[in-house]
């Protein structure tokens, strides 16, 4: 029987002790009406041989090609160390460590993940993780406007280069606690114009700010951040973890920085997976931590004076406060944290300075290259940090199966969220592009044109 | 010793450095951060050597006993996450054409369908990343529903006092006010206390069944048709499914919304924290407003069904689909449990609760329902031993590491008092339980004769109990260098 020890002689032994013949009577509260016999469209048990066969078939259905895809999940090489100590059991197979003197290991690396992550944003504090990004912002949407009391705004200014997935999660997570969502357009840079933000501000609790934004290119933060923070909204920053190793960090933006930090923390280590497990991360000033939802880590002090970690500010959470909790959230991402932790001791702060810079020099070999081609256009001239646009003389629609059949994912199809953007294509090109992948890239795309 | 301490300035791992071929255009001054973060400097031997000894500072089901009552602190079978982490699956992009997506898809489409079977409900959507996510999902949907039928005055949702701490907040989270329903002495909802207050204000209901007291709800087939004739909906909360797999199914007790947290019942890890995945099961009435995207198959192919498919839908709630590399060592674990397997989870998980709680009360032990016979988990109370010698349910939990055993959940469900829910799960041997006995027995032991010794355990651990009260107070949540703080 997979994963049960149980000898007959033990069986027999254990139901004896309990008085029982068999363990059909354990189930003797159960109403006879409700019971079920055997579920008759599951399949047979398979044994490992047989589901490694299986796993390994579908697997090689999903060819990986050369990845120019980006939109939120980047390609990014992880250190082959990372998994080795993630995969290790006693992390693994943990749970949310409620008993501290038991779960050391698993807090001090969340204390450390924190540390990171408040030194990366230059924020004082961080939670131990969300869900992933997207969720991450809807959980930063709520915090502002409980934050925002001169406001007492349910409002917030939400521009349309922000990832426009993040902006649905946002909408079906706030949109039943009457939170309204205002669009805030691009200009012909494909960015925020800050001198468009008179544009319904004075009833908003935030501004939300993305850097780089979802065209990739890079907003003016300083100039968004003053405007926001003159006319009474607070910023909410949506930033990704790499590009920070060389991008100004949100607390740094403007006067006086940002308010709340959130973003997607794939890029620090985790794998595409589809899309998931990722991990969102959040940070805040210290004067806000009691709005802040999520597990938090504290460091201090055992009965002897030792130095040890526990979870703290718990009266925030559901598990005590219930109804009244900042969030609903229990579980988080964990184990996607403790991948992102080794990552970025691993990389330092040196090595993360180069992934970024090798994605950015990357990425504009790229741009060089396919914007001289006839027949491709780059739709804003803004500066970027691993993404571009651009629009193609032939449809899209055509063009990116068929380089599909080369193995090229060769962008996402921004026609489908911004119809002003038909036959325009996101690309993107990690630290783990090639010359020669780029270099096919383009002759592959250029004989299509 | 934190990795920020073994730190010094300059070093780091050449072979990690990435590099491109291509001259760097330089980006504009007022774009860059002045100073780089101060993240540590460490070789690569200094982090794996720090980071594989923090390992060692854990409990974990690969290591200890972890009899953790509501989380089913079960096997994590190694080959789910060998074959989940191929590179097929663990390299492709979340946006990657259909034409590269039909080993992926047709593993989440065959779950659907495996978990619809399973829970006895009509559609099942893989997309909440979490069970609390999952009940968030379940209540906006019932939401939904009404709201559809123009029926905007029901405000309430009704929660037994003795649920998790996520129901309420979900629910809140909803837009929906919160009424607690108590439990009756016999430790089944007081169905007469439901009753006076159910009406035209009740959205809904969320139930845990076994209930998170470790009892099988007796009264549900009533309280459906309570909720039902007044004409709200019964949510399914899943957290304790592991007692009732292949046995009795959440549609079958006439609920319409289920989540399962696969990280609990289909033995995907609990990674410290997470993640987890907390697929949901929908009857017919709510399938309309199913969260995006879900798996489909049109016979030939597989491909993702989006908001254009699902008008109703109550959107979207991760940025891409869910936790999928989760949900493939799920589905793993479901194929390799396979029919016939699936009873008998429920089966052994009730044998090893059942043996334990009557080895545990011939001990001397006093269980909360005596009377009662125990689902997967069952729950002990302290009281006695409080009264007698001062020796809570906290001093148990602490002595018990000392012992080689994690702790049970302490103060939950906190209507019993001083109690240890427990949860031995069926992947425990007879011998494991037995040697949780004797070190229970011991610790009453050292109730009696040196309880001053016992309310300073533990004494094993890499750390003794910690000064919360100081960490709240003097909070400390992320280390600064020392140019920092000056």
């Amino acid at each position: 029987m997979p994963y049960i020890p149980h000898t007959e002689a033990e069986s027999a032994a254990m139901l004896a002790a309990i008085g029982v013949s068999s363990t059909e009577e354990l189930f003797d509260e159960i109403p006879a009406e409700l019971r079920v016999g055997e579920l008759a469209a599951m399949p047979a048990a398979l044994n490992e041989i047989e589901i490694a066969h299986l796993m390994e078939g579908r697997a090689a259905q999903d060819a990986i090609g050369s990845c120019f895809l980006g939109a939120g999940a980047y390609d990014h090489h992880i250190p082959a160390a990372v998994w080795e100590i993630v995969g290790r059991g006693e992390f693994y197979s943990a749970y949310t460590p409620y008993q501290a003197e038991a779960s050391q290991g698993t807090l001090q690396l969340i204390y450390e993940y924190q540390s990171m992550m408040t030194a990366l944003t230059a924020m004082d504090v961080a939670n131990a993780s969300l869900y992933d990004g997207a969720s991450a912002l809807a959980e930063a949407v709520l915090m502002a406007v409980r934050l925002n009391r001169k406001s007492a705004s349910r409002r917030v200014l939400f521009p349309t280069t922000v990832h426009p997935r993040y902006r649905q999660v946002v909408q079906s997570l706030v949109g039943n606690q009457g939170i309204k969502l205002v669009d805030l357009p691009y200009d012909e840079s494909g960015r925020v114009d800050p001198a468009a933000l008179a544009y319904g501000e004075s009833d908003c609790a935030a501004l939300v700010i993305s850097q780089p934004n979802f065209f990739g290119a890079l907003e003016e933060v300083d100039e968004l951040t003053n405007k926001a923070h003159a006319n009474g909204l607070l910023v909410i920053a949506v930033v990704n973890p790499v590009a920070l190793a060389i991008l100004k960090p949100p607390g740094e933006w403007g006067e006086t920085g940002a308010d709340i930090v959130c973003g997607e923390g794939q890029p620090l280590g985790i794998p595409l997976s589809s899309g998931g497990p990722y991990f969102g991360f959040m940070a805040c000033r210290q004067a806000h931590v009691r709005q802040m939802p999520g597990r938090i880590v504290g460091r201090t002090e055992d009965l002897d004076g030792k130095t040890g970690f526990t979870l703290t500010l718990q009266a925030r959470e559901q598990h005590i406060r219930r109804s009244k909790a900042t969030s609903n959230i229990c579980t988080n991402q964990g184990l996607m944290v403790t991948a992102a932790t080794i990552s970025m001791a691993i990389l330092g702060p040196e090595g993360l300075a180069a992934k970024a810079t090798a994605c950015h020099a990357n990425t504009a070999a790229l741009k060089a290259t396919l914007t001289a081609l006839d027949g491709v256009e780059l739709v804003f001239e803004a500066p970027f940090f691993h993404e571009f646009v651009i629009r193609l003389a032939a449809p899209v629609a055509e063009i990116l199966p068929a380089l599909a059949g080369q193995n090229i994912l060769a962008g996402l199809d921004l026609g489908n969220d911004y119809p002003e953007l038909k036959n325009c294509l996101l690309v993107c090109a990690t630290e783990k592009r090639t010359t020669s992948e780029i270099d096919a890239y383009v002759r592959s795309l250029k004989q299509l044109l | 010793m934190l990795i920020f301490e073994r730190s010094s300035p300059g070093r780091h791992s050449r072979s990690q450095l990435a590099h491109s071929d291509v001259a760097l255009a330089p980006l504009p001054e007022r774009f860059l951060r002045k100073t780089p973060p101060a993240l540590p400097e460490v070789s690569e031997l200094q982090a794996v050597r720090h980071y594989t000894r923090l390992s060692q500072k854990n409990f974990s089901v690969d290591t200890h006993f972890y009899p953790l009552g509501s989380c089913t602190m079960k096997y994590n079978p190694r080959i789910c996450n060998t074959l989940a982490s191929l590179p097929g699956f663990s390299g492709r992009h979340p946006a990657a054409p259909a034409s590269h997506s039909q080993g992926v898809l047709a593993c989440l489409y065959e779950l659907q369908e495996y978990l619809k079977e399973m829970t006895g409900m009509a559609a099942v959507t893989l997309a909440p990343m979490a069970g609390a996510q999952g009940e968030f999902t379940g209540v906006a949907m019932i939401r939904a529903y009404h709201e559809e039928r123009g029926d905007f005055g029901r405000r309430e949702i009704l929660i037994p006092d003795a649920a998790h701490g996520t129901n309420p907040a979900s629910a809140v989270m909803c837009g929906y006010k919160v009424r607690e329903i108590p439990t009756a002495a016999n430790g089944d909802l007081d169905v007469d206390a439901l009753a006076a207050v159910v009406g035209p204000e009740t959205a809904g209901i969320m139930l845990t069944n076994p209930s998170t007291l470790g009892l099988f709800e007796r009264q549900i087939v009533k309280i459906a048709k309570l909720i039902h004739d007044a004409g709200g909906l019964l949510y399914y909360d899943g957290a304790n499914l592991n007692a009732l797999l292949g046995k009795v199914r959440p549609g079958d007790m006439g609920f319409d919304v289920v989540h399962i947290n696969v990280h609990k019942t289909f033995a995907s890890p609990h990674g410290g924290g997470g993640p987890g995945a907390g697929p949901v099961g929908v009857s017919e009435r709510l399938q309309p407003f199913l969260p995006v995207p879900l798996a489909s198959y049109d016979g030939v192919s597989y491909a993702w069904e989006e908001e254009d498919e699902h008008p109703q839908s109550i959107g979207r709630l991760s940025a891409f689909g869910g936790n999928i590399g989760v949900l493939l060592r799920t589905y793993i674990y479901a194929r390799i449990l396979g029919r016939e397997g699936l009873a008998r989870v429920s089966e052994y998980a009730a044998l090893n609760a059942n043996y334990l709680a009557v080895r545990l009360q011939e001990a001397g032990f006093t269980l909360a329902y005596p009377k009662r016979r125990a689902s997967h988990e069952f729950i002990l109370t302290m009281k006695k031993e409080a009264r007698e010698h001062g020796a809570t349910a906290m001093d148990f939990a602490k002595r018990l590491l000392d012992y080689g055993y994690h702790a049970p959940t302490t103060y939950f469900p906190m209507l019993v008092p001083e109690c240890l829910l427990i949860e031995p799960t069926e992947t425990e041997s007879k011998a494991e339980l037995d040697g949780f006995v004797e070190a229970m027995i011991k610790i009453a032991g050292e109730a009696k004769d040196r309880i001053q010794y016992l309310k300073g355990a533990p004494y094993d651990q890499p750390v003794r109990r910690l000064d919360d009260v100081r960490a709240a107070r003097n909070l400390d949540l992320a280390w600064k260098s020392d140019s920092e703080v000056s």
